[in-house]
């Protein structure tokens, strides 16, 4: 072997270890943009077949499994309901955590303590949410089934993600700010209120609807405190309602074709409010993004 | 961050009303702090409810409830146990977290280090739309397309790796643990993907650079530089999907052959989870039934709460993590 001056070449060895795990980098990312197409191209092409008036219009009142027609029209307003009723109880005590956690905790135990929760909350099952209210709504203050309790395990779910987003955008907001304000005698909770909460306002709504298509897609809590139905009922306080989530599992575990054409109809209709309220969220966050403007 | 600068109060220049509006701040203060305490009461308020309606149940229970497989609460002498459940749960989860791990860092990696700067944030949007397909989607494509497709892998590698246990077996069907596990693994890599990504992303740029200019492929770089500044980001992620899997109930419900029985053959007609069987039971549950599955639903809450705090502690040891696991 001779002596090379200056830089030697890379050895095949180490550059084939090199192209193979460029290789293998590539395919991880198609592998796993597979299933994302599959999914997403079936429910375009299957949803489609039933999405139309009648679907949008009708309950499945009087429609038996093996009947064509019938639609969601009770899942749809069930599942708007629940949801909105949960973001009514989970963005303010999220929101409040959330300043809380920023602003008056100053890193103390309890500050720790609820931080340490909140993240061990993101991780509770969303079953398990369901289980809870249902042991304790349902099976100890002997409420009924209903939109509501549906709303209070929903709620559960959100609270963490609203609480987390709040968070980080509180953080976000200069300490400058608030010093200029407490220099002018602004007391602290104006301060809050006037200065830190409108300049995070549009992080906070983009965390906000975030956790709300989160839990608009939660089908287990649901099932446990819900229940179904196939009538339209627009009292979430009232009796059983449905939801499009349930709907979707409810058609998907039925045999007959037109009960999976209408489970594909109604994934669509989840997918595309789902994909509505992400899509919102980001152009909030984009719209007025602090980074962006530099 | 902000600490309590100015005492408002006594302040020279405060009018009579400044000094007013500044008591504000005791009630806001008793709020925020109150909302807080809710958070804390309502994880207390779960542990303590389920408890509360699965000891009925488990009084009522005429077997060992901890070692029992089978699962028939409503009979006049109840008969249930974790055991079978419980199995379940771990094995789909486990081998979901072995497919979704590996693909997961690959994507992390991809879009941290190996896809042109201007597509990598579009490209991980790609991946977290994966995240926020809802996962009764995932069951009814699982149902109705993955099932019957997983019918031919399935059957080639009973054909040709049969001699290794876990493929082996007579009966070889779509409805499989595998096929849930497969679910599962696709609807955890999202979460492990984007905290390895933001991992990755942090790994010290100094370090790659030194690496580079040693001559070091990209292959090397990141396996000297990257890699091991992101080990235990990876391990918390993995956690964090592990916990995940186990609680995910939906799409497994419809796949799941929802039996009672423990078997590692993965291709066999076997398999069923904590999370499963309380939506498949629910419907036709006594009070006892429910009970039972509270019990099952306090046991799963127990594990996530065990997998979660370790996730959590790995990350808190490293504060340059805090941000990626949000």
């Amino acid at each position: 072997m001779t002596v090379q001056m200056g830089i030697k070449p890379i050895s095949a060895g180490r550059r084939v270890k090199n192209g193979v795990a460029q290789v293998l980098v590539y395919l991880a990312f198609a592998v796993a943009v597979v299933p994302l197409v599959s999914v997403l191209w079936l429910v375009i092409r299957n949803g489609l077949k039933r999405f139309d008036i009648e679907f949008l219009t009708h309950s499945m009142r009087n429609i038996g499994a093996r009947d064509a027609g019938g639609g969601a029209y009770h899942a749809i307003i069930g599942t708007l309901e629940q949801v909105l009723l949960a973001s009514l109880i989970a963005v303010p005590i999220g929101l409040l955590t959330a300043v809380y956690l920023v602003e008056y905790g100053n890193g103390g135990r309890l500050s720790r303590l609820i931080s340490f929760f909140v993240d061990i909350m993101t991780g509770v099952p969303s079953i398990v949410a369901g289980l809870f209210v249902l042991a304790f709504w349902i099976l100890v203050l002997g409420m009924t089934f209903s939109g509501f309790a549906g709303a209070l395990a929903l709620s559960i779910l959100m609270m963490p993600v609203v609480v987390r987003s709040t968070e980080e955008m509180l953080r976000l907001v200069p300490n400058e700010l608030r010093e200029a304000s407490y220099a002018l005698g602004v007391p602290k909770w104006r301060t809050i209120a006037k200065v830190v909460l409108p300049t995070a306002f549009t992080g906070i709504v983009t965390g906000v609807m975030l956790a709300v298509a989160r839990v608009a897609g939660e089908t287990a809590p649901l099932l446990l405190t819900v229940f179904f139905t196939d009538s339209i009922n627009e009292d979430p306080f009232n009796g059983p309602q449905m939801g499009l989530p349930l709907y979707v599992f409810g058609q998907s575990a039925l045999p007959q074709d037109v009960a999976i054409d209408r489970a594909w109809t109604g994934a669509l209709t989840l997918i595309l409010i789902v994909m509505l309220l992400n899509l919102v969220a980001r152009l909030i966050s984009w719209w007025r993004s602090p980074a962006k403007r530099g | 961050m902000a600490t309590s600068l100015p005492k408002t109060e006594g302040g020279p220049a405060l009018s009579r009303s400044a000094y007013r509006r500044s008591r504000g701040d005791v009630p806001f203060r008793f709020v925020s702090t109150a909302s807080g305490v809710v958070l804390l009461a309502i994880m207390a308020a779960i542990a303590v409810f389920l408890v509360v309606k699965a000891v009925p149940a488990l009084q009522a229970n005429t077997s060992h409830f901890l070692t029992e497989l089978t699962w028939v609460p409503n009979a006049t002498e109840p008969v249930f146990g974790i055991g079978a459940l419980a199995f379940g749960t771990v094995i789909s989860s486990f081998i979901a977290l072995v497919v979704a791990t590996p693909v997961a860092v690959g994507v992390a990696l991809f879009i941290s280090h190996y896809a042109p700067r201007r597509l990598a944030s579009v490209l991980g949007y790609v991946i977290d739309l994966l995240a926020a397909v809802p996962s009764v989607v995932y069951g009814l494509w699982g149902v109705t397309f993955l099932v019957p497709f997983m019918l031919g892998p399935s059957k080639f590698l009973n054909d040709y790796l049969g001699w290794i246990p876990i493929f082996g077996g007579d009966s070889v069907v779509g409805k499989s643990m595998l096929t849930a596990s497969l679910v599962l693994a696709i609807m955890i890599l999202p979460i492990i993907a984007a905290i390895s990504r933001e991992v990755f992303l942090q790994a010290p740029k100094i370090q790659e650079e030194a690496a580079l200019a040693l001559g070091a492929t990209r292959w090397e770089m990141i396996r000297m530089a990257v890699l091991p500044f992101g080990r235990p980001g990876v391990i918390t992620a993995a956690l964090l999907g592990l916990g995940r899997a186990m609680g995910e109930t939906i799409a497994v419900a419809l796949i799941f052959p929802a039996t009672f029985t423990i078997s590692f053959r993965i291709l066999s007609p076997n398999g069923n989870s904590i999370a499963a069987n309380i939506a498949n039971g629910f419907g036709e549950a006594t009070d006892i039934g429910r009970g039972a599955l509270i019990a099952s639903g306090l046991v799963l809450f127990v594990i996530t709460l065990v997998v979660n705090t370790a996730a959590r502690l790995i990350i808190a040891r490293r504060k340059e993590y805090a941000r990626a696991a949000a």
